[in-house]
């Protein structure tokens, strides 16, 4: 913070000669941050301050009643809690940090948005313009660390550019496939007066395409295919939920009849209960999806991108299918998958224009094919997973119990790991944006202040963190953004003393050579409490509905952990190097 | 396994944007793939760069490459073509002492041999200039070997393509569609590979 103190740097330019627009006002770069985000509707920022940020700080010490900042403990927890904040309410969500050490905190949430594809627009100090280059204390190289996992960065070093440059990050991290935008301001230019003559939105780049303009011959050539398949298959992603795609997304499954499979990306896109919602792809995903992707004869996947998570072995998936691609980044289309049919644009557009063509259709005996590998999915893993008879408690059952109780209607935020996938498996949801989780990246640590970022973005519904206890020790300073902010979260840590994910690779794959993932755990109540948060921890079955229950009804939030059992597997899996025909009930 | 690859030549149109050559290429760098040859310079439309990339690589991935480079936010377009659909240049310089060479070479023969011009004679040394492929800039240093070759450097590739119209009337297009909605962009890409083997 050696600069705190500093007013005014060599490089501030004169004011430019008396204002010729009446409306015109002489304001601060920091000011001009601000008042951009009242221009593009910014209500909550999720920051940490520091030397190199003060400015705009100082700015925001007036700007305090319009716009809200929420004071995280560490900027990965700022910039997870942005993307929260991102995926629940469907915005753009912000981020403040200071140069060095604050910038390079906000590189693993970055790398999470870009794989994730979420809106975000984080800001960062930097040093003076004239000490750039010179190893400055907090120096630190940010546009070239963060080139790689933003969809777009730029540098500020003079103030008259920050109304501009911002209308472009807006406009570039919510448009077109959404992503990070890292912006970095030098302190001088947060300092410098300029002249201010208003705000103007961005919505063209010249070299910019947002979304490529949809091609009709290839949506007909599509509809002939979906006409003429015996058994199609749908797999959609969070193209639909980014698109606010749903209905139109609804319209075209109920219309053709299409069995529907969801990546974890995707999931909450299509309510649970739905008929034509078939369940969930890849590694530990339904058996019936998995197994019928290699027996589809046309494959319509929807705003995903065949993550290697999701097909297993690529030479051996769904060669077969037919593969229409509907997507919105025509870098994805044959990237992973070789299409027959590339739909380019965004569904919200191009799904209608199917939906239009296709036969009104029914596929009962194909539909039938994915209810009887549930069933047996059911025989071999889900009834005992969710109606245990061992001792300890399952995940799956702590799950059911959820489901009893939220009806479906919480929005349930997830780490990475074990639970991860038994929530997403178990979890049931009604409505879109309801399922938060890191799926590109795994990133662990994610779910705690994400959580908090989900309460922030939809703060009328019931938020539940499912985290694992790994996972919650690594970003549980976060408890500390809970207290101050006086949020509501629950929190549900399913604790199996294990890094439970990686010990049950090491069984099936590594001859249970035990490395490294036996995990010890503070008192996790205890330590909640010193934040002023209540909590319970149970290790009986007989205790877990009524301990959930007081969860869920307690004011405020609240922390429950749930001891499960050590050494429970996640069925069914696809193990790497298999193709997901080769999936594995046990 | 590597038999399919061979020299792509990818030529990029960018705007003048600080930083761009390295968000171009880490894209390379992260597929662990060495650039060959590279050279930045102003194209022909005003205020778009061009960039001229060329790598060993087989068509699947350079495909690939492309439109991944062609996705970032400051990048208009990028191309990519193979040897036989471009006319492609390298410069080269090469210095060599002046007595030497008077003495021991024929300088004529050599200037007409090999297309080389003396841009500089000093009585030290002489540096001389081709402009040509590989093969005939490296041919005029075997030549020169013997007689003490003190220096040598060679330019990045620069290529245009045999196809008529060029680049040219597709970037006009592209800069005259502003500010409105684009139409063009995605004609190519829904030419799929003809797009990128033109």
């Amino acid at each position: 913070m050696s600069n705190s103190t500093t007013t005014s740097a060599p490089t501030q330019p004169k004011a430019k000669a008396a204002a010729q627009k009446p409306a015109a006002r002489e304001i601060s770069g920091s000011a001009a941050v601000l008042e951009a985000f009242l221009e593009e509707g910014v209500d909550t920022i999720f920051g940490y301050p520091g030397g190199a940020i003060m400015p705009i700080y100082d700015a925001l010490y007036d700007y305090q009643d319009k716009l809200k900042h929420i004071l995280v403990r560490h900027e990965q927890g700022g910039i997870h809690a942005a993307q929260g904040y991102a995926r629940a309410s469907g915005r753009t969500g912000v981020v403040f940090a200071t140069s060095g050490p604050g910038a390079t905190n906000l590189v693993t949430g970055l790398a999470d948005a870009l794989i994730d594809s979420t809106p975000l627009v984080c800001i960062t100090g930097q040093v003076f313009a004239h000490l750039l280059g010179t190893d400055a204390f907090q120096e630190t190289d940010v546009i070239n660390i963060t080139t790689p996992i933003t969809k777009w960065n730029y540098q500020v070093t003079d103030a008259t550019e920050i109304p501009s440059v911002l209308a472009k990050a807006f406009y570039i991290a919510g448009s077109g496939r959404p992503g990070p935008v890292l912006i970095d301001i030098t302190k001088n230019a947060q300092i410098q007066k300029f002249n201010y003559e208003g705000y103007q939105k961005c919505n063209h780049i010249r070299s910019y395409r947002p979304k490529p303009i949809v091609r009709k011959e290839y949506v007909q050539k599509a509809a002939e295919l979906i006409n003429k398949a015996q058994r199609p298959f749908i797999l959609f992603g969070q193209g639909v939920i980014l698109g606010k795609a749903e209905k139109e997304f609804r319209a075209f499954i109920e219309k053709t009849g299409i069995p529907s499979a969801w990546t974890i990306m995707g999931l909450s896109a299509l309510p649970t209960d739905h008929p034509l919602n078939v369940g969930m792809l890849g590694m530990h995903g339904n058996y019936g999806p998995n197994v019928l992707t290699n027996e589809c004869d046309v494959l319509i996947a929807i705003g995903m991108r065949f993550d290697d998570r999701v097909t297993g072995r690529l030479d051996k998936y769904a060669k077969q299918a037919q593969v229409i691609h509907l997507d919105i980044d025509p870098a994805e289309i044959d990237k992973n998958v070789k299409s027959a049919v590339p739909v380019w644009g965004d569904c919200k557009e191009t799904l209608p224009m199917l939906t239009e063509l296709v036969e009104k259709k029914t596929h009962t005996q194909w539909l039938q094919k994915f209810k009887d590998y549930y069933k047996e999915e059911v025989d071999a893993v889900i009834h005992d997973e969710l109606n245990p008879t061992a001792e300890q408690m399952t995940m799956g059952e702590v799950m059911k119990s959820l489901n009893e109780l939220t009806g479906g209607d919480a929005i349930i935020v997830t780490d990475v790991g074990q639970h991860q996938m038994v929530a997403c498996r178990y979890a049931r949801f009604n409505q879109s944006h309801s399922n938060i989780t890191s799926g590109g990246l795994g990133t662990m640590g994610f779910g705690l202040p994400a959580a908090i970022g989900a309460k922030f973005g939809a703060p009328d519904r019931t938020v539940v963190a499912i985290i694992g206890d790994g996972g919650f020790q690594m970003t549980l300073q976060e408890l500390g953004t809970i207290m101050q902010s006086e949020i509501d979260v629950k929190i549900l840590i399913l604790n199996n003393r294990f890094l439970g994910m990686v010990r049950q690779w090491q069984q099936l794959f590594h001859d249970k050579r035990y490395s490294f993932v036996d995990i010890t755990s503070p008192d996790f109540v205890t330590v909640a409490k010193g934040y002023g948060i209540a909590g319970n921890s149970i290790d009986k079955r007989k205790d877990l509905h009524q301990a959930l229950k007081a969860m869920l009804d307690h004011k405020g939030s609240y922390l429950l952990e749930v001891f499960v059992g050590k050494e429970n597997n996640v069925f069914p899996m696809v193990p790497q190097g298999c193709s997901v025909a080769e999936i594995r009930l046990k | 396994m590597n038999s399919n690859k061979q020299q792509y030549t990818i030529t990029v149109y960018t705007e003048n944007q600080i930083g761009l050559l390295n968000r171009i290429a880490i894209l390379f760098s992260r597929r662990k793939i060495n650039v060959e040859s590279l050279n930045t310079s102003p194209s022909e439309a005003e205020g778009i760069h061009r960039f001229t990339i060329v790598i060993n690589e087989t068509e699947e991935v350079v495909r690939k490459l492309c439109r991944q480079i062609e996705k970032q936010v400051d990048i208009l377009k990028a191309y990519y073509n193979t040897n036989e659909e471009i006319i492609w240049q390298e410069m080269a310089l090469y210095k060599v002492s002046t007595e030497e060479i008077a003495e021991k070479v024929k300088v004529e023969r050599l200037l007409r041999e090999y297309g080389a011009r003396a841009v500089v004679i000093r009585k030290d040394y002489t540096v001389f200039e081709t402009t040509g492929q590989r093969e005939e800039t490296n041919k005029l240093i075997e030549v020169l070997e013997p007689y003490g070759l003190i220096e040598f450097v060679r330019s990045a590739r620069i290529a245009i393509i045999k196809d008529s119209h060029g680049f040219h009337e597709k970037l006009k297009e592209f800069e005259s569609s502003e500010p409105g909605e684009n139409v063009v962009a995605n004609e190519y890409l829904n030419q799929q590979d003809k797009v990128f083997t033109m």
